[in-house]
């Protein structure tokens, strides 16, 4: 039954929504300009395209999430993903819908404002306090200029505060209602969106999660609470903080992978077996193979180290120089190398040493961990061999301690074949006995010496014709990737002949067998490549050290156009730049004092207050610590962005610290006036300087020289002129 | 014999523990009687509230009846427990002490430094001078005249003193025992806790190991150990503040982390755990309102006397002795400022007199400002293919070299032959020739090999032509145009004509085929660095006349200042190398992989630094456990189960006592993830100490926490039989691993016939 009348009430926070309508302006107006490429928006472009084309790639700065938040946007916009991200101030080809890829950061860093805005709420402060922090917010050019392209830090921002909203909420939501678990359920999901954004975001994250064990300590200290309601709490707690991030994490990395099911560039970092479930590249090549190494197979053998580059045992028609150049004498023997580029050298054959043939028989015969085998080099038909002479080894020939490998040729003189290598499996236990395509680690044990295959990494000279060298080597370590070898390219040989041989190597192999490794090896291998995968460090014009943001030292220019004097340059606002740090002192200051005060039994504050006071310190000035401080011991390249998200947790800051003061520490009506009257001259500053640096946060109106000189307000600043 | 006396041992001891427990909490009762919470109607709450009252009787009446006799026999008894412990801690490192009589791995650097002190030649290490001072002075007083040359591993002593080095640095590891026992015993008041550790650490092969060869590392750990013994009694001392024992152990702390600090850098984490219990106390302190404010002022400076200008103070003296006693030149020079070199006796720029102003035609030397910059220095070898240009190598040269010599010259080549030599002026454009091999300094656009922003530098040209990439401008830094180049004081800079970059050294190592010398690249980026900055060390021209320049010695501060950095520097500068296996701290605590001290193969006599394998993956097991009583204690506590007294003592031992060592064992450890300097086994020793100690606290109260599951009688058999069976672990796995400390002969363990065979139990291990 429909009961009438039908009444809505609705209560609308007036100030809010001006608020976020600002701050939506500020974000977005002309957002397509400029119509170019802008800093950093060269190098996310890259995967966007890369995502548009599901073409594989790996990114060791941060997990997908953010990535994939921009593809998103490009997608939404039609982005075919046909565009060349090869220089910073390249034009966009009207093909390329700007405002939909800036669009997602871009609302991101609007949604910012009115949640800081509702956070300081949450952090029990007034709504004029809120107002405070969300002006600040809005009014900073650096904030801006981030959210206004396609980089992440905006977006990272948002979930960070979101995260942080969320959990206060719960917090503060009265014990009785269960609609409050949905807030939490929130917190754990923006928690790991931001993680998922930036690596960043694990100092956020941990930091909530210490605030949240602080608030679990005290109720499991409640005794007014029965032991099975704590229980439930905590176990509440315990799977939306921990367990829900944790899957998601896993989630966007398994909608990452999904989507990028074709071969790359960065293919070769990864092992076959992940190549191989790539569409393309690997795939097109292994696909349709037998599984499993019989007698008989043609192989190709690829080293599992990815240092220094990619390759495949191979070998060729010519020998190792009967002298090197530093005197040492060699077998004169067949050079067997390692060969970074797919070559009909690289195929060897098994051989069963106990039987003279080259064919796979039927059925054919398996070759299991330990057995021992020959391989004979396919198109010279050489042995694969390790010398070891009655009185010395005969050395390799860039690593001396190491026994030399080559291709045995019979010389006639007393240098007897060793061609004997035993099969070791090396993960065995993760896959089978048996040797497998693609999925085996093997190493190949020289059965005289016990010595072991290994690829050294380091090139021959000239007369190797500089590809890399291979060695035997007696081993007292342990594990090492370049001791392991994996079978490749595999086909069952059926030729009797050297000539027919030939013909069948020169020949693609076919045969169609379906082979996908699971998810979940995938997700490790990704997830511990992105982490160890290192790039150079390089330095650039715009790098600065931690300690320069403080005091925002250094500035970095976004864009100029290629022309005009116009341009964009990430500079904070001066003005609450300086507030922020001020309050920054300001607490830390007022904190020890309270803090000793109360040690000496002087109760200053009410005990609400002081929680309130408290609870401020450890959201604020705690993100403050942990978005900064770890920058300190890091040894990448940083930039004056990296700054942001910690910035934002002063600006947090700086509003509720002021209404302490006004309400706590001021007692005369005297004194609250003056500070007020100081409180709307800040922000009537903060505005103009807002105002001021305006053009060069959003890149028009053009300045002349002399009026970009004049916003020059520090001598380290690097603003750019143009000649006339 | 040994055996059968500790074990009666042990079982007094039991009974003593709740002794002193007693005196340690004397206001038991009182806590014990909280009400059971009026929440709880849970049958087992109430079970549970009711069961400690009968333990804490009978504990009462066991107590009650031990009085007496406890008070007595308690004095003597923890003497002879301490004396067996001194005993055999003794008696395991000093066993052998003098076999192999040959260089044991670091002994070469240690040892060899030791002889400088007695040589007093100056040398550069990457630690501070006390440990080595120490081995020196042992040394000396052993007879050891400071002429053996410690080459190499492996080299025989013959008729060198060695042993007096070996048997300072086991005297100072055998204290390591000692010092765990009386602290654990400090800080559990109990002795059955007490012998655990002692009985972990002595019979801990690792431990003799690293304590019977000429190292830092007992040493150090010496110091750190009396820094935390110290500072557990000094806290003991609370109760009566300013006292003369009070102020006795306060400075043995500071005395003890002077020691610490002085023989590594490690001292650093012992002086963090010192630093952070005292800010915990003046914590304590300052909510104890029975006290005044300037009580705690007083408190307050007692502290920062005794445990920051005391040891800062000694600290300071150690640099100083080391100075004044190293006063000759050395092999560690050249890492050094050129003001720095002018005091060392015998080196060229002690008392040295050369021209005063850089002039065309002048040999001179180029050295970077940066600290621990090296001469600019160039050889014959060539940049290998794929890196820049196929030219001469330029790099930066720690070492005095006669391939550091350049010859300043115009740029269009013709010298004034006759009269004085014209000097260089600030803005001049010169050509600097290295004299070696005739090549000229020469950049180009091509990139430097690690920093690839920067430009390439080679050597180009032969017998000093080459083009218009050879041509440099000399800018004396705060001068101005015409200034004159005064040599050693100017900091100069070279600016490269062609491409306007500045003449730089990364301070980045170059890879072998550099010979691991430092990178030297020519920066486009024109910022005022010291690493882009150069003073003239050498300055050789037989037609100006020489002047004194004996002004140039600098500040005692400075000289301390700069070896600081140089050492940090150093330090950082020991990155891993590619091709060798470099211990990871994940593989310490699990004993992954030990040390080979001497002896590689069969014939050989091998020692094999390894820590009891039995004992250390006990150590890490009581780690997990020690985490999940103390949450299970907190958790009780706080949500106020009523719990009997003993427990609650149990819970404040596990929770302090246990929290200090873990701190420690955190702070010896935990850094060494962020280091990005190579890595050894036997950095973890001084956190395996920390995790001894808290392995006995943990272990002894779990033992005592049997009659949770059992009644007393049997309760009580069991604490006894896991004492027992502990103490044989450890006689048993000693027995088993001791030839890895003693050495052994004879075949690898993997081959029958071997006195380790069946033990290597992980193939990690090389022995």
């Amino acid at each position: 039954m429909l009961q009438l009348p039908l009444v809505v009430t609705a209560q609308v926070d007036l100030v809010l929504l001006l608020v976020s309508l600002l701050a939506l302006w500020t974000r977005l107006s002309q957002l397509s300009y400029p119509n170019a490429v802008v800093f950093d928006e060269v190098y996310y472009g890259q995967f966007v395209s890369l995502y548009m084309k599901r073409v594989f790639f790996i990114d060791d700065s941060g997990p997908p999430l953010g990535h994939m938040i921009l593809a998103l946007g490009a997608y939404l916009g039609g982005f075919d993903g046909n565009f060349v991200w090869n220089r910073i101030g390249a034009e966009y080809p009207s093909s390329v819908s700007v405002w939909s890829l800036r669009l997602l950061p871009a609302v991101c860093g609007a949604l910012c404002v009115p949640l800081v805005y509702l956070l300081t709420l949450e952090l029990k402060f007034s709504h004029l306090s809120a107002l405070g922090a969300a002006l600040l917010l809005l009014l900073e050019n650096s904030l801006i200029v981030q959210s206004r392209f396609m980089l992440l830090e905006s977006v990272l921002i948002f979930f960070v505060l979101l995260a942080f909203f969320s959990y206060l909420r719960f917090h503060n939501t009265p014990n009785s209602s269960w609609s409050r678990y949905s807030w939490l359920l929130l917190c754990g999901a923006s928690c790991a969106a931001a993680v998922g954004v930036k690596y960043m975001g694990v100092f956020s994250y941990l930091l909530l999660l210490g605030l949240a064990s602080l608030h679990t300590w005290s109720l499991i200290g409640d005794r007014t609470v029965s032991h099975l309601s704590v229980c439930i709490q905590c176990v509440c707690k315990f799977v939306c903080l921990l367990v829900v991030p944790v899957l998601l994490y896993v989630f966007w990395f398994y909608v990452h992978l999904n989507l990028l099911n074709h071969s790359g560039p960065h293919d070769q970092l990864m092992s076959s077996a992940f190549q191989a479930s790539l569409q393309g590249g690997l795939s097109r090549i292994t696909q349709g193979q037998p599984l499993e190494v019989a007698y008989g197979s043609q192989v190709t053998l690829r080293s599992s180290a990815s240092q220094p580059i990619p390759c495949w045992l191979h070998s060729h028609k010519a020998n190792y120089p009967i002298r090197y150049e530093d005197g040492r004498g060699s077998s004169h023997q067949q050079q067997v190398t390692c060969y970074p580029f797919k070559d009909v050298n690289n195929w060897w054959i098994v051989k069963d040493p106990g039987r003279q043939k080259l064919v796979v028989g039927s059925p054919p015969r398996p070759v299991r961990h330990g057995d021992v085998i020959q391989l004979v080099h396919g198109m010279t038909s050489r042995f694969l061999n390790s010398v070891v002479c009655f009185s010395h080894d005969v050395a390799a020939p860039m690593s001396p301690h190491a026994q030399e490998v080559s291709g045995y040729i019979d010389f006639n003189v007393s240098m007897p074949a060793q061609n004997l290598w035993r099969v070791d499996i090396s993960n065995r236990e993760a896959e089978s006995e048996v040797w497998k395509t693609i999925l085996s680690e093997v190493r190949l044990v020289h059965v005289n010496t016990s010595a072991v295959l290994k690829l050294s990494g380091v090139s021959l000279s000239d007369w190797g014709f500089r590809q890399l060298e291979v060695i035997a080597e007696k081993l007292f370590k342990g594990h090492s990737s370049s001791l392991g070898w994996t079978v490749e390219e595999h086909r069952y040989g059926t030729s009797q002949e050297q000539k027919e041989r030939e013909a069948e190597l020169h020949s693609p192999t076919h045969i169609d067998v379906d082979r996908k490794i699971s998810f979940w090896a995938k997700f490790f291998e990704l997830q511990w490549k992105m982490l160890t995968v290192k790039q150079e460090d390089s330095e650039h014009k715009y790098s600065s050290s931690p300690l320069e943001w403080i005091t925002m030292e250094t500035n970095i220019a976004y864009w100029l156009h290629s022309s005009t004097n116009a341009q964009i340059h990430l500079i904070g606002n001066p003005v609450s730049w300086g507030v922020a740090n001020v309050s920054l002192l300001a607490y830390q200051l007022l904190a020890v004092i309270y803090l000793a005060r109360r040690r000496r039994g002087f109760r200053d504050l009410p005990d609400a207050v002081w929680c309130q006071f408290v609870c401020l310190g450890c959201v604020c000035v705690g993100g403050w610590l942990v978005n900064f401080v770890p920058f300190l011991l890091m040894e990448k390249t940083l930039f004056l962005y990296h700054y942001l998200p910690a910035l934002c947790y002063l600006y947090l800051l700086s509003p509720a610290l002021l209404e302490h003061t006004h309400t706590h520490l001021l007692s005369s009506v005297k004194h609250r006036r003056a500070l007020c009257v100081c409180m709307s001259a800040v922000l009537l500053s903060v505005f103009l300087s807002y105002r001021t640096f305006c053009p060069l946060t959003y890149g028009s109106p053009e300045l002349s020289a002399n009026q970009l000189q004049g916003l020059k307000w520090r001598d380290t600043w690097d603003i750019l002129y143009r000649r006339r | 014999m040994a055996k059968e006396e500790c074990i009666t041992q042990c079982i007094k001891t039991g009974d003593t523990s709740t002794l002193r427990n007693r005196k340690t909490f004397p206001a038991s009762e009182k806590t014990f009687q909280t009400p059971s919470p009026p929440v709880s109607k849970d049958k087992n709450c109430q079970t549970a509230g009711l069961k400690p009252e009968d333990d804490t009787q009978s504990s009462n009446g066991t107590s009650a009846q031990f009085l007496a006799r406890g008070t007595l026999s308690s004095e003597p008894q923890s003497r002879a427990l301490l004396m067996l412990v001194v005993g055999l801690s003794l008696s395991t490192r000093l066993y052998k002490l003098t076999e192999p009589p040959h260089v044991c791995w670091d002994e070469t650097h240690f040892g060899k430094m030791g002889s400088y002190y007695i040589n007093r030649t100056f040398f550069f290490d990457v630690h501070p001078p006390l440990g080595k001072m120490l081995i020196g002075l042992a040394g000396y007083m052993t007879g050891y005249d400071g002429t053996f040359p410690f080459i190499k591993p492996g080299d025989k002593y013959e008729h060198h003193n060695y042993w007096g080095m070996r048997g300072f640095c086991a005297v100072l590891g055998s204290f390591l025992p000692v010092f765990a026992y009386l602290i654990v015993l400090e800080l559990s008041q109990s002795h059955t806790a007490a012998l655990i550790t002692a009985t972990l650490l002595i019979f801990d092969t690792g431990c003799i190991t690293i304590s019977q060869y000429i190292l830092l590392d007992p040493i150090l750990m010496f110091f750190i150990m009396a820094a935390v013994l110290s500072m557990v009694k000094f806290n003991q001392q609370s109760y009566r503040p300013f006292s003369a024992s009070w102020w006795l152990w306060l400075v043995l702390t500071g005395v003890n982390l002077a020691g610490a600090l002085g023989v590594k850098f490690v001292g650093l984490f012992v002086i963090l755990l010192v630093g952070l219990n005292t800010v915990w106390d003046l914590w304590r302190l300052l909510g104890d309102l029975s006290l005044s404010l300037v009580d705690i002022a007083k408190h307050f400076l007692a502290r920062v006397v005794g445990l920051i200008l005391l040891p800062l103070f000694l600290y300071v003296t150690v640099f100083a002795i080391h100075f004044v006693v190293l006063n000759k030149s050395g092999p560690g020079d050249g890492f050094f400022s050129s003001a720095f070199q002018s005091r060392l006796i015998g080196n060229n720029l002690h008392n040295a007199s050369m021209p005063e102003y850089l002039a065309y035609g002048s040999t001179i030397t180029v050295k970077n400002l940066r600290i621990a910059g090296g001469y600019l220095h160039s050889h014959w070898h060539l940049y290998p293919e794929g890196v820049g240009a196929r030219q001469q190598q330029v790099t930066a040269y720690l070492h005095k070299d006669y391939n550091n010599l350049w010859l300043v010259h115009r740029q269009n080549n013709n010298e004034s032959q006759s009269g004085t030599p014209d000097l260089v002026r600030h803005g001049d454009i010169i050509r600097l020739e290295h004299k070696e091999t005739s090549r000229n300094l020469h950049s180009h656009l091509h990139e430097a090999p690690l920093t690839k922003k920067h430009f390439q530098v080679t050597g180009y040209g032969i017998n000093g032509t080459g083009d218009a990439n050879d041509l440099w401008q000399v800018e004396v830094c705060g001068g101005q145009k015409g200034d004159l180049v005064k040599v050693l004081r100017s900091k100069v800079r070279f600016l490269h004509r062609a491409t306007g970059c500045v003449l730089y050294s990364s301070g980045k190592t170059l890879p072998k085929w550099g010979w691991e010398q430092v990178e030297v690249t020519c920066s486009p980026y024109l910022k005022e660095t010291p690493s882009s900055q150069w003073n003239i060390e050498d300055h050789i021209n037989p037609k100006l006349p020489n002047i004194s320049l004996s002004v140039l010695k600098p500040h005692f501060l400075e000289i301390l200042l700069e070896s600081h950095i140089v050492m940090i520097r150093g330090n950082s500068g020991l990155k891993p190398k590619d091709n060798e296996m470099n211990s990871k701290p994940w593989h310490w605590p699990i004993n992954y992989q030990g040390l080979r001290f001497s002896g590689v193969n069969e014939t050989e006599y091998r020692v094999y630094l390894l820590g009891n394998p039995v004992l250390w993956w006990m150590n890490l097991a009581s780690l997990g456990l020690y985490l999940i009583m103390v949450a299970v204690a907190s958790v009780a506590l706080q949500r106020g189960f009523p719990l009997s007294q003993r427990r609650i003592e149990h819970s404040h031992v596990l929770k302090r006592g246990g929290g200090l060592l873990l701190l420690g064992w955190l702070l010896h450890y935990a850094p060494f993830y962020s280091m990005g300097r190579v890595l050894y086994y036997h950095h973890y020793f001084p956190a395996m100490l920390f995790n001894s100690m808290l392995t006995g606290i943990t272990l002894d109260i779990l033992l005592k926490s049997a009659d949770l599951l059992f009644r007393p009688p049997y309760s009580d058999w069991l604490q006894r039989a896991g004492q027992m069976v502990l103490l044989f672990t450890g006689l048993y796995s000693f027995y088993l691993f001791h030839p890895l400390s003693y050495g052994m002969t004879g075949p690898l363990a993997h081959e029958p016939g071997s006195a380790m065979a069946g033990l290597k139990w992980m193939d990690s291990w090389e022995f």
